[in-house]
């Protein structure tokens, strides 16, 4: 799960992380106002997107008066924000942070992981601060310095002194920086976070290091032991479709195809959406509906593809394991009563009880082709959508 | 013969009164010689009782005393799945499969630590677990689809390991033992580990391995293959149309930083020599080919 930059701020300052003073603001109005109580003569107004690759795309600008902290709070506020990792049609931007501007003398780059090689969290550091990282690993991947660290003695004084040095951090801020990253690593394990940005991390003209920016992504199946990270989920920065699908305990991701994928289990459902581009179609989603499918689920799965304005064609590929091929049998039919199938659906069944429920489908009356394994269910979902 | 696992182990199921559990410990006992071989549940709040003849312990180091047991399943829920298979490695198991998915990585990530050092194998978690067909089945998956044979079948997905079974029984190759290793990111074999012991199994003359977008786990055990396999290797990697980012139902299943795609892992594999194919319902009829040369 993601969460704001302003939100990741206020996590990374519980564990002693020095950040600009900012606040979040729903308004212009808003924006005006905490622009006055931060004082100063200089802001910064960022847009706050899940999205990286803000500034780029003009949604971070630095405002030397209050006219203009207003002029682009106005500006930002509302626009289809485009970055490079929002897609074409941009993400809208309905807050925003208004912080105190900073005297930027060096900008670094740190960054943790939890790396599976080594299976230990992982601290990545860099000279090159305010870039995108992947750029650095790929055109300059000495400059990137790697720490993994012991889960019992944590970031160490000494580990973390001498990756600062490496990356240019000059001796009198050592002591700051070391909070930074055993603040962060701190934040790291007792947030249950999968990946932890602060980038750039800066030296100020007065010596001072500040996390400028931050970003995290949260563990979703440790979501249920921390609250107060599910208390800054923004359902705005997430796909509608997803949202529902995750009401109901579906993993369902949208994709640009036409035609709409039912699986169970993930390796399969990946497998499908593949073998579906391999006979010329396109996949317009990933949906698992996992082991435990009921007919409620079933037709819930069926809704959420159909909301799709795109969807040609529907593939059901079930190998029923836990999962028997009757009871999925009679979610698709009843599915398909439901919810008025416009489309056509192919249904490929293998596995527990697949000649009961092959008689079920049979028997409904409904047009459903009937695949008698993945490639030939996969060519006739293909022709479907194609129209013929 | 076969790997891990025969018609001789012994298992004791932790988490064996819940719900799901009891489910799969009744499909496991009445699989093959599954009636001799789940001797034990534990419980420590019901030591004493039993779930159709089959004796709960207070822990597992109870259970291993009392049965000889020296493996273990575990189906706890995620909140306490990871200090189960802690409980499992302090009681000196040699292996512990854990079927449990949702586990914190965190949880996963000092379970691991602990592990270092210690004798215990750990498949899983998030898996299918394991078979040797006509002899055992530990895990999730449906029995009746597997035949007793000479393929070894490694895959880090269920549902998409049962394909590649299904697969081979159509086409009369049966199975020496199918390993599930599953799908999370912090995990205890990889690939490369069931590939060794494959090598060395006299009856597994081959080997499907399946994987899945994410990680270098699979490039990895592709270069010790180049370097050591002496049988032929058919793989598949799913995710080809996953897009980066998007996490893929398994919390392991994400391309990030440009790393982990399915195009590269192919490419990898197929340098090292694997017979690659892209059409996951090909892996049967691949190795039918390869095999008849």
């Amino acid at each position: 799960m993601k969460i704001h930059e302003y939100q990741a701020k206020e996590v990374l300052r519980q564990f002693g992380v020095p950040t600009p003073r900012g606040i979040p603001c729903f308004s212009v109005a808003e924006a005006e106002a905490a622009a006055r109580e931060l004082g100063g003569s200089v802001w910064v107004v960022k847009a706050q997107i899940h999205a990286g690759g803000r500034g780029k795309g003009g949604g971070v600008k630095v405002a030397k008066s209050q006219d203009l902290v207003r002029e682009y709070a106005n500006q930002i506020l509302g626009m289809q924000l485009v970055t490079h990792q929002t897609g074409p049609e941009g993400q809208k931007v309905r807050r925003l942070l208004i912080e105190e501007g900073a005297q930027i003398v060096k900008e670094y780059y740190v960054g943790m992981v939890v790396d599976r090689g080594t299976q230990r969290v992982a601290l990545m550091a860099s000279s090159e601060g305010g870039m995108d990282i992947e750029e650095v690993a790929a055109h300059t991947p000495e400059k990137i310095h790697k720490v993994w660290i012991d889960p019992v003695a944590g970031l160490t004084d000494a580990e973390s002194d001498e990756v600062s040095r490496k990356i240019g951090v000059p001796e009198v801020a050592l002591a700051e920086a070391r909070a930074c990253l055993q603040g962060l690593y701190r934040a790291f394990v007792e947030k249950d976070a999968m990946l932890a940005e602060i980038n750039p991390l800066v030296l100020t003209g007065d010596n001072h290091i500040r996390a400028l920016d931050a970003k995290f992504n949260f563990d979703s199946n440790a979501l249920y032991r921390r609250p107060e990270i599910v208390e800054y989920r923004d359902l705005d920065e997430e796909d509608p479709s997803e949202v529902e699908a995750s009401k109901f305990d579906l993993s369902y991701i949208s994709l640009d195809g036409d035609i709409g994928c039912l699986v169970n289990g993930a390796g399969l459902a990946m497998a499908t959406m593949d073998i579906i581009k391999l006979y010329g179609g396109a996949p317009a989603n990933f949906l698992d509906v996992g082991g435990g499918a009921t007919t409620e689920k079933v037709t819930e799965a069926f809704k959420l593809m159909l909301r799709n304005p795109k969807l040609k064609a529907i593939l059901v590929n079930i190998f029923g394991g836990i999962m028997r091929c009757d009871v999925i049998a009679e979610g698709v039919v009843a599915a398909a009563r439901e919810v008025h199938l416009s489309v056509p659906l192919v249904v490929r069944l293998e596995g527990t009880n697949v000649d009961l429920g092959k008689k079920i489908l049979a028997e409904s009356g409904l047009p459903i082709i009937s695949g008698n394994d993945m490639a030939d269910a996969a060519q006739k979902v293909v022709a479907a959508a194609k129209g013929k | 013969m076969s790997i891990l696992i025969n018609k001789d182990t012994r298992v004791i199921t932790q988490g064996m009164t819940g719900k799901v559990g009891q489910f799969h410990t009744f499909h496991c006992r009445a699989y093959a010689n599954g009636a001799n071989c789940f001797v034990a549940g534990v419980n420590p709040k019901k030591a004493g009782e039993n779930f159709e003849g089959v004796p709960v312990y207070a822990s597992v180091k109870d259970a291993k005393a009392a049965t000889g047991a020296t493996v273990s399943v575990i189906y706890v829920p995620p909140s306490g799945a990871a200090a189960a298979i802690d409980e499992a490695v302090e009681a000196d198991l040699d292996l512990v499969i854990c079927i449990t998915e949702g586990i914190p990585v965190h949880d996963m990530l000092k379970t691991r630590y602990r592990m270092q050092g210690k004798k215990t194998i750990l498949i899983g978690p998030n898996c299918p677990g394991l078979i040797t067909p006509d002899e055992i089945k530990i895990g999730i998956m449906p029995g009746h689809i597997h035949k007793k044979g000479c393929i070894g079948v490694v895959s880090r997905s269920g549902t998409l390991t049962y394909e590649a079974v299904g697969q081979l029984s159509a086409l009369g190759m049966g199975q020496s033992s199918c390993v599930g290793i599953g799908g999370d990111p912090i995990n205890g074999m990889k690939h490369v580990d069931v590939m060794r012991l494959f090598n060395d199994d006299p009856e597994t003359d081959a080997v499907i391995m399946v994987g899945e977008i994410g990680g270098s786990d699979e490039e990895d055990c592709a270069r010790w293959i180049k370097a050591n396999m002496k049988k032929p290797v058919v793989g598949f990697i799913a995710g080809v149309t996953a897009p980066e980012g998007k996490r893929m139902g398994h919390a392991g299943a994400i391309i990030s930083g440009g790393q982990g795609g399915a195009d590269d892992k192919l490419a990898v594999m197929e340098e090292c020599g694997i017979h690659i194919t892209r059409n996951p319902a090909e892996m049967g009829r691949v190795m039918q080919r390869v095999l008849k040369g």
